[in-house]
């Protein structure tokens, strides 16, 4: 997967930082099947989600297959300042993992 | 046949029992925990119920109004519906998602940081009708909302 797999948007208004981002993974949840074999396809879903502000995390979640497919996920954060970094990494069930990173505007 | 019965609940128990001492132990020592372990029990549980109980020890919790929940009134894709959460409850230590109807009702836990707003958002995907609830863990107290979300077609299935 290209490194473009996430995409952050992290903006500042107000003292509170908003950051939106999207994610692309397939969110399977063990419990569909395959339309033409009927063999399940087995579940293959992001499980943790951790959240940074320069290097504190801010937010962590945990995820179940329940989450969308191509997960949108948007958060806010007091403090942070433009230029800032803001970083994104999950961890699927699978051990797969992706990070990027963002500047606050 | 009969050892072998009392062997699989012995185990059962004793795993359990292991899930729940780790759970609160870790809950004990580091309440937020640079990624914990994920709570599996928690999310394979089949009920609100259960699902509560693993991830946060307990299902108890009183409802609030602090606590808004932004989803659509009737879902035309339950595959994809679109959540929003926010409270201006001080002290949020962590934010449960769930959606009732779901095999699995777990969808998410959010483990706020330092600065971190209530303030999350997200979509999920609900096999049919049900409600969606927030749960909230702040200051040792849990506090919930709910909210109804019509589902036209499902998104759990193939």
């Amino acid at each position: 997967m290209a490194k473009s797999s996430i995409k952050i948007r992290a903006k500042l208004k107000g003292g509170v930082t908003t950051v939106k981002c999207l994610m692309n993974h397939p969110m399977e949840t063990g419990l569909r099947k395959d339309k033409k074999t009927g063999n399940p396809i087995p579940a293959h879903f992001i499980q943790d989600v951790v959240a940074k502000h320069n290097d504190a995390e801010v937010m962590n979640a945990q995820w179940s297959g329940s989450v969308s497919k191509n997960p949108y996920l948007a958060f806010k954060f007091n403090g942070g300042a433009s230029g800032d970094s803001v970083s994104i990494s999950w961890t699927d069930n699978k051990g797969a993992s992706e990070s990027a990173t963002a500047k606050i505007k | 046949m009969n050892t072998d019965t009392k062997r699989r609940v012995f185990l059962k128990g004793s795993l359990a029992a292991g899930t729940v001492a780790v759970a609160a132990g870790a809950g004990l020592l580091a309440p937020q925990a640079v990624l914990a372990a994920w709570p599996e029990k928690a999310f394979t549980a089949k009920s609100s119920e259960d699902a509560l109980s693993g991830a946060f020890g307990s299902a108890a919790s009183e409802t609030s109004e602090q606590i808004k929940i932004k989803a659509p009134d009737i879902a035309e894709n339950g595959a994809v519906v679109p959540v929003t959460i926010t409270s201006d409850i001080a002290g949020i230590e962590t934010i449960a998602l769930l959606s009732t109807a779901n095999n699995a009702p777990l969808v998410a836990l959010f483990n706020m940081g330092q600065g971190a707003a209530a303030d999350v958002s997200t979509r999920i995907k609900m096999g049919k009708t049900g409600d969606v609830v927030a749960v909230v863990k702040a200051g040792g107290k849990m506090l919930s909302n709910r909210k109804s979300v019509k589902v036209t077609i499902g998104g759990c299935g193939g």
